[in-house]
C-alpha cells in the first residue's frame, strides 16, 4: 500500500504529457549518487506483525506508571492525572496539529485558552496571562525579552539567582546572545546558602530584570517581597519562576509584588513524557501587556451582543510588528494549555491545595527519614516544598545505580551543575509516592551506605 | 479626502509639524491608513536630541504597527504622556493629538499642505 497520493496510472499520464518514458528517465539529469538510494529494508510486515513488534519494543521501556518508583524531579514532576484530562484532549474538536485561532470557527478553542489564562492569573496572583509558551525555560527567557523591550534596550543588565534552574539559565543565555546583555549573579562561586537579599547589591539603574525561582531549584521557599522592593527601588522589574503546584499552598508571587511570573505548567495535568512536549505559562501586570510575547485571547461581544472570544492586541506580535516585536514567538501550546485548564477545573481549588499539601507532607517525611541515616544530611536549613537537597557520603551515581536495581529512580545529581554540591542529590516527592515507597527508598539508601 | 491644515508642514513619512509651536503628530491620512489605533508609545524623553527621520514613537492599530519619525532635528522639550492613555484620540483628532514638542527648526525643508496632498494622492494610485 502506498501513501503517495498519485496512482501509477496518474503518474504515467503525467510522464506521457511531458514526453518522458519513465520516472528513472525523469531523474536522469541528477547524478546517480545524489538520487534516492536503494534501501536495504526487511520484508514488509502485516498490521498484526507490526503491532506485535512495536508492542515488544515499547515493553522494553520502563515507566513511572507501574514499572518504577520515581524520586526524580528537578523541573518535571510525577503527579496524578485524572483520566478525564486525556478524554477531553482527544476530542476531535481539539485534537489537531494546528490550533485554529479564527473566531468564526474556533469559539471552543478560544474559550478554552481564555479559561486557561484566567486560571493562571488566579494561581500566580497576576493580572494577565498569555496563551502559553513551549516550556518553562522559554517563558523565563521571554521575561528577559519583555524587560529588555520595556526599557527599550536602555537597561542591559539581568540579575539572575544562582538557584534558578540551571537549564533555564542556559536557555536565557542562548536566547540573549547578540543582545549585548550582561547576566550577573549566578557565577560558579555564588553562595548557595545565601538569602535572596544577597542579590540586592548587584541590582542597579542598569538592571532591567531580576530573576528568582519559587520554590528555588533546591526546593526552598523564600518570601521575595524585600528583594522585589529593592529591585523596584532601582526601577528594575522582577520575574519569579514558579512551580504552579506550590502556588496553591503558599503566598503568590503576585502578592510579593512580582512584575512577571512564569513557570513550567507540566505539573498541571501533563505526563513527564521524555521531558516534553511541555507548557510554559507567562503572566504579568496589565501595564506590560504591549511588551508581552505570544498569543492573547480576550473576551468581547459579537455583532448580536453575545459573549465571544478573539485573539486580541495582535499588533504587538511579529507577524505585524516585524523586527520591532518583543519576540519571534507567535504561537502557543494550545492542546497542553487545554490539558492544564481541564486539570485545574477537575481538581479544583481545594483539590490542588490537597495535592500540594500531600507533596509537602510526604517530602518532609522523606527528608526526616533520610536524614536519620548516618552520613546523610539535608544541605539547607530553610523551609522547602516537595523537593530537597541531601548530601551523601558516596557519589550520587553509585547510589542511584543501586536504587535502580530495586526499581527506584533516585534523585537528581546536583554535582553536574554545582561543583560545590558534589555527592548531593535533589529528591522530589509527590502525592504519587506512598509511605511504603518512601520507606523503601530509605531502606535501600541505608543498605548502600552500610 | 483627508484633512490637511495649511498652517502645518508635513514629512514624507506622514508626520505633521507645527512651525509655530514645534508640536509633532501624525496626519489625517496616516491615521486613516492605520485604522483604529489601540496603543501608542512615545520612545523619546524630554531633553533628548533627535535627528530628522529618527524614531520618536510607535503606534499600534488593530491591524498594523507603525513607527513615528521625527520630521525635524532638534531637542524634545515636551512629551504628551496623556495621549498614551487615550490613543484613540489620534483617530478622532489627528491634528489636536500631538506626540512631542521639538525645538530646533522651522520645518522649511518639509512639504507644505498642497505638496503633501499630492504626495498622498500619488500613493493612492
Amino acid at each position: 500500500m502506498t501513501y503517495i497520493p498519485i496512482s501509477p496510472k496518474e503518474r504515467d499520464a503525467m510522464l506521457a504529457t511531458i514526453g518522458v518514458e519513465s520516472l528513472d528517465a525523469l531523474f536522469q539529469a541528477v547524478p546517480a549518487k545524489y538520487r534516492f538510494p536503494q534501501m536495504n529494508l526487511p520484508p514488509a510486515l502485516t498490521e498484526m506483525e507490526a503491532a506485535s513488534l512495536l508492542a515488544e519494543i515499547a515493553s522494553s521501556n520502563e515507566n513511572t506508571r507501574g514499572d518504577l518508583i520515581s524520586f526524580l524531579g528537578a523541573g518535571m514532576y510525577n503527579h496524578y492525572i485524572p483520566s478525564v484530562v486525556d478524554h477531553i484532549l482527544r476530542r476531535g474538536e481539539f485534537y489537531t496539529a494546528y490550533t485554529p485561532y479564527q473566531p468564526e470557527i474556533s469559539q471552543g478553542t478560544l474559550q478554552a485558552i481564555f479559561e486557561y489564562q484566567s486560571l493562571m492569573t488566579a494561581l500566580t496572583g497576576m493580572e494577565l496571562s498569555n496563551a502559553s509558551h513551549y516550556d518553562g525555560a522559554t517563558a523565563a527567557a521571554e521575561a528577559v525579552n519583555l524587560a529588555f523591550a520595556n526599557f527599550r534596550g536602555k537597561r542591559r543588565k539581568v540579575v539572575i539567582s544562582p538557584t534558578v534552574h540551571p537549564q533555564y539559565r542556559e536557555t536565557i543565555r542562548t536566547y540573549t546572545q547578540g543582545m549585548e546583555l550582561t547576566l550577573a549573579g549566578d557565577d560558579a562561586a555564588a553562595d548557595l546558602q545565601a538569602a535572596p537579599e544577597a542579590l540586592t547589591p548587584l541590582i542597579d539603574v542598569e538592571t532591567a530584570l531580576v530573576i528568582v525561582q519559587y520554590p528555588d531549584f533546591f526546593g526552598r521557599i523564600f518570601d521575595y517581597t524585600r528583594l522585589i522592593e529593592a529591585a523596584h527601588a532601582q526601577g528594575a522589574l522582577v520575574c519569579v519562576v514558579a512551580n504552579p503546584t506550590a502556588l496553591a499552598l503558599f503566598k503568590t508571587p503576585g502578592a510579593m509584588g512580582a512584575d512577571i511570573v512564569v513557570g513550567e505548567g507540566q505539573p498541571l495535568g501533563l505526563p513527564m513524557w521524555f521531558g516534553g512536549p511541555s507548557l510554559g505559562f507567562f503572566t504579568t501586570r496589565k501595564q506590560y501587556v504591549h511588551k508581552m510575547a505570544g498569543r492573547l485571547v480576550g473576551e468581547t461581544v459579537d455583532s448580536r451582543g453575545q459573549r465571544s472570544y478573539v485573539l486580541t492586541l495582535t499588533a504587538r506580535e511579529q507577524h505585524i510588528k516585524r523586527e520591532k516585536a518583543t519576540s519571534n514567538i507567535c504561537t502557543n501550546q494550545g492542546l497542553l494549555a487545554l490539558a492544564s485548564a481541564v486539570y485545574l477545573s477537575v481538581v479544583g481549588k481545594n483539590g490542588l491545595k490537597q495535592v500540594a499539601n500531600l507533596c509537602y507532607q510526604k517530602a518532609h517525611y522523606a527528608a526526616e527519614e533520610l536524614s536519620k541515616i548516618p552520613g546523610v544530611g539535608l544541605c539547607f536549613p530553610q523551609p522547602f516544598f516537595h523537593e530537597f537537597a541531601v548530601c551523601f557520603p558516596k557519589p550520587v551515581a553509585e547510589i542511584n545505580e543501586h536504587l535502580l536495581e530495586h526499581g527506584i529512580i533516585g534523585g537528581y545529581d546536583l554535582g553536574q551543575d554545582y561543583p560545590a554540591l558534589k555527592d548531593h542529590a535533589l529528591i522530589a516527592v509527590t502525592e504519587m509516592n506512598t509511605r511504603d515507597e518512601i520507606d523503601m527508598l530509605v531502606e535501600v539508601v541505608k543498605e548502600v551506605l552500610s | 479626502m483627508s484633512n490637511t491644515p495649511t498652517t502645518l508642514k508635513y514629512a514624507k513619512s506622514d508626520e505633521w509639524f507645527d512651525p509655530a509651536t514645534g508640536k509633532v503628530g501624525i496626519s489625517d491620512y496616516a491615521q486613516e491608513q492605520l485604522s483604529d489605533i489601540v496603543f501608542m508609545e512615545i520612545t523619546v524623553s524630554e531633553g533628548d536630541e533627535v535627528q530628522a527621520g529618527s524614531q520618536i514613537a510607535s503606534v499600534e492599530s488593530v491591524k498594523a504597527a507603525s513607527e513615528v519619525l521625527s520630521p525635524i532635528s532638534g531637542k524634545v522639550v515636551a512629551v504628551n504622556e496623556d495621549l498614551t492613555n487615550s490613543p484613540e484620540a489620534i483617530n478622532s483628532d489627528p491634528y489636536g493629538s500631538w506626540f512631542v514638542q521639538i525645538e530646533g527648526g522651522d520645518g522649511s525643508e518639509l512639504m507644505d499642505a498642497p505638496a503633501y496632498e499630492k504626495h498622498c494622492e500619488e500613493r493612492a494610485h
